[in-house]
């Protein structure tokens, strides 16, 4: 749905759904009311006296908002965020350009993560290939296809884990529309986003596409394989991806020779880890506090 | 970057507002967008005026507010005006950048009848 892409609203299809006609915000479906951040926005308006606002208008007034242009899908994505967080899911936004070896790193990270509970959300376009592909490593995916659409949203990406039915402890990777301009904005409920950058693209891509590699805490540098035989700086690509974000985690890896994926599976296992201990953490905390109410209960009133 | 995106956005909350506040046509919609937000300012207006066609919001005025975009340079320990997300620091031209405001994209008020 950009400018600069050409994209526009509609066309939006979650394997196993009806496609949504027209705007995919306008219909009702029953968790977006349930949401506890959508709150009913009786913060935002004062009651503001009517007044003239320019001279020989009358009847107008003021009507104070004060509300995030994101607000509503920022609102979609703490469900999601919450949802995962109970079930104990670490939850990863990967993002890239096209052709970047998402798919490839995803489906050799699913095979050496054996034993680990996977699964993927796909977004493209179109077709489910992608959705294939991961499916034939044995790990449940959906695809999501935005038809017009640059990129997932939070809404369509609650659908989907509807649809997939997580594992608790699971693993969920989200591999975004290849794209490193929209995306950035769009918050789904992701612990973190992880952009991905390969050695055949230019060094100068995180200054060329800031938002994104700001917006990301993670920067895989893929398909390193192919370094000697290549003219890149990966010096010069860290050091640009750092200027944008002093923070940013670099991993260099290749999904085909298995360079550097013992860091990234570390990565992941670290992250499910901590995600599976504040569930057993929340769920302790819980399970004090009901005792601590039912021995109020059984008290006798005084 | 997507700002048929964000007009719909915006589109939204003014339906909502038009609901709970009953009002039944909007004359002008103040935005606040931050110099660092990544939103071109003119595609939003032209967004707007499309997506708002044939709703409350028709042929309403769009003020757009443009923040102005600051860092925290960690180098020299404080705040610094940014006019890029990688921009460097004005006084010491160091990257150590961590941008603190600036990113806003806000309906911030609307005049309504």
């Amino acid at each position: 749905m950009c400018t600069t892409c050409g994209c526009g609203p509609g066309d939006v299809t979650v394997e196993g759904e009806h496609p949504h006609h027209g705007h995919q915000h306008d219909h009702g479906h029953g968790h977006v009311h349930e949401h506890a951040h959508e709150h009913g926005h009786g913060h935002q308006h004062s009651a503001a006296p009517e007044h003239s606002h320019a001279p020989g208008v009358s009847n107008t007034r003021m009507v104070q908002i004060e509300q995030d242009i994101l607000s509503k899908n920022n609102a979609y994505a703490a469900h999601n965020r919450q949802v995962l967080s109970e079930q104990g899911i670490f939850t990863l936004n990967l993002v890239s350009s096209p052709g970047s070896g998402k798919t490839t790193l995803l489906c050799k990270t699913i095979t050496l993560l054996a034993g680990q509970a996977v699964a993927v959300i796909e977004g493209d376009q179109q077709t489910s290939q992608d959705a294939e592909r991961i499916r034939a490593t044995g790990a449940p995916a959906i695809q999501i296809n935005t038809g017009k659409g640059c990129h997932l949203d939070a809404h369509m990406v609650g659908h989907a884990m509807e649809k997939l039915h997580l594992q608790d402890g699971s693993l969920l990777m989200i591999e975004n529309v290849g794209n490193l301009v929209c995306p950035a904005a769009f918050d789904l409920g992701e612990a973190h986003k992880v952009v991905i950058l390969s050695v055949t693209e230019g060094e100068d891509k995180p200054i060329k596409y800031p938002d994104m590699f700001r917006a990301a805490s993670v920067m895989l540098l893929n398909k390193v394989d192919l370094l000697p035989h290549l003219n890149y700086d990966v010096s010069a690509a860290i050091g640009f991806a750092r200027r944008v974000n002093p923070n940013i985690r670099v991993i260099q890896l290749s999904a085909t020779s298995g360079e550097g994926m013992q860091e990234w599976l570390e990565f992941l296992r670290e992250g499910v880890r901590k995600a599976v201990s504040l569930r057993r953490e929340t769920v302790a905390s819980l399970q004090a506090r009901i005792a601590q109410l039912e021995a109020q209960l059984q008290r006798p009133m005084a | 970057m997507h700002e048929m995106s964000l007009a719909e956005g915006v589109l939204q909350l003014l339906e909502d507002a038009a609901r709970q506040q009953k009002f039944e046509k909007v004359i002008t919609v103040w935005l606040e967008i931050g110099q660092l937000s990544g939103v071109e300012v003119e595609a939003m207006a032209f967004c707007f005026d499309a997506v708002t066609r044939d709703s409350v919001a028709q042929g309403a005025r769009l003020e757009i507010v443009v923040l102005p975009g600051v860092g925290w340079c960690m180098e020299c320990s404080q705040s610094v005006p940014m006019s890029e997300v990688f921009g460097e620091c004005p006084h010491c031209g160091g990257f150590q950048m961590q941008v603190t405001g600036g990113t806003e994209m806000r309906v911030k008020e609307l005049e309504v009848a």
